[in-house]
């Protein structure tokens, strides 16, 4: 009984850990795909199979023209969408908190509405709004934005919300006791500690921009973003430069959350050598 | 530790000649009045603490005067400045926090010169490495208030207020986040700053114990009003309402006839036994509509003993008690026992070890020296102020 219960608990204990192996590999196995295939030296391109090793992807990244100003049209669309979405949302999520006013909670639920409704509803009610505005003909880089800061918006309010409900509004007094006037209450503390949840939004929204392709599809008329541009190419054999640019997406990604640990790490370190 | 209180000059002298003085102050909420027209006068230098249980007005009082509520009506004068409407930040006034408040994103640095950068202060690195050293915390100036004890980011708190040197330092339940032990050290050091400093502190609580050790003054709060405000002893030894009574420490509280008055007395017959009470204890001499009267008496006043045994009271001794409870706390005994009129009465005895210590059951004889007794009122609930929930 009792080596049984020593056999049973040794196969509890490695069957978590080969289970944690294997959801982890099943999570990266696309990712590492991606990396492998950005050094591929393909022999045919309708068949996408690893043929050899090359750095040629690499250093000929815009050997595609059109792919590579699709990226740059991508990025492009991706700042600005974040840029605006993120400053609406702060000042709506300001407002949902900090503000009573009639119609609030209404307002509260209206955020909710475009994070719980399929994309494809989106789209193409979008489409058929701009349509129906004149504008229909003149669909392209102006209507995706106009897309992108909306379906954005949703979600930098609810990230810079739940920041900001969970403010202690103490500190907030404390500073005007402190002979702190409105505005720098808001600027030396409000801001500080509401910034982390406006970054999050920020980022948050980038990459939502970034590879949003359904309502960006129904909306974009000739442009074509970066999504649409692998989704066309897939049907004719992607180039292996999808891949490269895959790669430096992930890396930039892990690089952030990777700098950002190392930086809070460094400073608790700091703090407690102090 | 003077050395510093002198290095850092802080004690002011003369500048709010008549100190803070709340006329008629209250503050009406949508469905309720916190706090109904309360007259105060907080002298410059005085360490005033408002006490009270849980939801009686005394939180929404220091944020009038911090600035934080706006008054429904009446005044707040600071010396002869009326600050009634003034915003937050340009009185002078700071505030410790419940919770501390402190600025998590700011190092304890940061946080103790914040008050002095908004109002762009000339040296603040020597004025902050002071307080720092006031409060013991010069080792942690780097660091982040989360990486402090409790007790430390309290006296951050205290820094960071003090440091402004401000009229009127308030002081909002600071200890109610400590552990007993802490609470303890941490009354004794506040009470040290304040003498070292020299300002005015007025200290919100409802702890009766915080209140009796830290202050000069104690302005007991119940349901939006002040029921008495005094020296703390005066306040105990001599409670003007049955609030105060039990509130603050416990009281026996008997029914009995007033009788009137005669010299310096009032007669009061308990239960078939008179008792005379003095005059300036007596809050009521004619026991009012119903001829009735509150005698109140402090348990460790009451003198318990063996029946027929002479008790060292010159008055009459009330017989017919029989011990119903007995516990044993180590310096004293607390009995309860049970009166011929059926009260259960509160008795502490100190052991001295020069008495005994009686048993549940056995039937004894209750007494006091008359000068202890206070009379009260009989139109108020004996039970005011027992139990109050007494939660910050």
């Amino acid at each position: 009984m009792n080596a049984l219960q020593r056999i049973g608990r040794w196969i509890g204990r490695h069957l978590v850990l080969a289970g944690g192996i294997g959801v982890l590999i099943y999570m990266f196995i696309p990712i590492f795909v991606v990396v492998l295939m950005s050094f591929n030296a393909p022999k045919s391109r309708l068949i996408y199979r690893f043929d050899g090793f090359t750095l040629h992807n690499w250093l000929n990244p815009c050997q595609d023209a059109s792919m590579c100003s699709a990226v740059a049209r991508s990025v492009q669309i991706g700042l600005l969408a974040t840029l605006a979405a993120t400053l609406l949302g702060t000042l709506m999520a300001f407002a949902l908190v900090r503000h009573k006013f009639a119609g609030r909670s209404l307002a509260n639920l209206m955020i909710f509405l475009p994070m719980a409704a399929p994309e494809i509803v989106m789209g193409s009610s979008l489409l058929a709004l701009f349509v129906a505005a004149g504008v229909g003909g003149k669909l392209g880089f102006w209507t995706i934005l106009i897309a992108h800061i909306m379906f954005c918006l949703s979600f930098v309010v609810v990230t810079v919300r739940a920041r900001l409900a969970g403010l202690d509004d103490n500190l907030e007094k404390a500073a005007m006791d402190l002979y702190a006037t409105p505005s720098q209450t808001f600027w030396k503390v409000t801001f500080p500690l509401v910034f982390p949840g406006i970054l999050g939004a920020a980022l948050l929204a980038f990459s939502l921009s970034f590879d949003d392709f359904i309502i960006t599809n129904l909306n974009a008329g000739n442009t074509t973003t970066f999504p649409m541009y692998v989704w066309g190419a897939s049907q004719r054999g992607v180039p292996m430069q999808v891949n490269v640019v895959g790669t430096v997406m992930f890396v930039v990604s892990v690089l952030i959350v990777v700098g950002n640990e190392i930086h809070r790490r460094r400073q608790e370190k700091a703090l407690a050598a102090s | 530790m003077s050395q510093v209180a002198e290095n850092t000059g802080v004690r002011r002298t003369g500048s709010a000649g008549d100190g803070l003085r709340l006329v008629s102050l209250t503050k009406e909420f949508a469905n309720f009045t916190a706090v109904k027209s309360i007259d105060l006068h907080v002298p410059t230098g005085s360490f005033f603490a408002l006490l009270g249980p849980s939801g009686c007005g005394k939180t929404t009082t220091l944020r009038m005067v911090a600035g934080l509520e706006t008054p429904t009506s009446g005044q707040i004068l600071l010396g002869d400045k009326d600050i009634t409407f003034e915003k937050p930040y340009r009185r002078p006034v700071n505030t410790v926090f419940q919770n501390y408040a402190l600025f998590p994103h700011l190092d304890i640095y940061e946080n103790v010169a914040f008050g002095l950068r908004r109002r762009k202060a000339g040296n603040v690195d020597s004025e902050v490495k002071e307080m720092l050293e006031l409060v013991e915390l010069t080792s942690q100036a780097r660091k982040k208030p989360a990486q402090l004890s409790g007790g430390q980011q309290q006296r951050v708190a205290l820094a960071r207020a003090l440091i402004n040197q401000p009229e009127v330092l308030l002081l909002d339940e600071p200890l109610g986040a400590l552990d007993l032990k802490l609470r303890r050290a941490m009354q004794i050091e506040i009470k040290r700053i304040q003498t070292e400093v020299g300002l005015t502190f007025v200290h919100v609580t409802h702890d009766q114990e915080e209140a009796m050790t830290m202050a000069d003054t104690i302005a007991v709060m119940n349901q939006g009003v002040i029921e008495q405000m005094g020296a703390p002893a005066d306040l105990y030894e001599n409670p003007k309402t049955t609030f105060v009574a039990n509130f603050l420490g416990q009281s026996n509280l008997i029914e009995g006839t007033v009788k009137g008055r005669d010299g310096d007395f009032v007669k009061v017959d308990m239960h078939g036994t008179l008792a005379s009470i003095p005059l300036s204890r007596s809050h009521t001499t004619d026991g009012g509509s119903d001829g009735l009267g509150w005698v109140g008496i402090r348990p460790e006043k009451v003198l318990i003993a063996d029946v027929g045994e002479d008790i060292d009271a010159p008055g009459n001794s009330i017989p017919g008690g029989i011990v119903t409870d007995v516990s044993f706390v180590g310096v004293s005994t607390q009995y309860l026992v049970r009166m011929p009129w059926g009260q259960e009465m509160q008795v502490f005895e100190q052991n001295t070890g020069r008495r005994r210590i009686f048993n549940t059951g056995e039937s004894v004889d209750l007494s006091w020296r008359p000068e202890y007794a206070f009379l009260l009122d009989h139109s108020q609930d004996a039970d005011a102020g027992v139990d109050v929930v007494a939660a910050p």
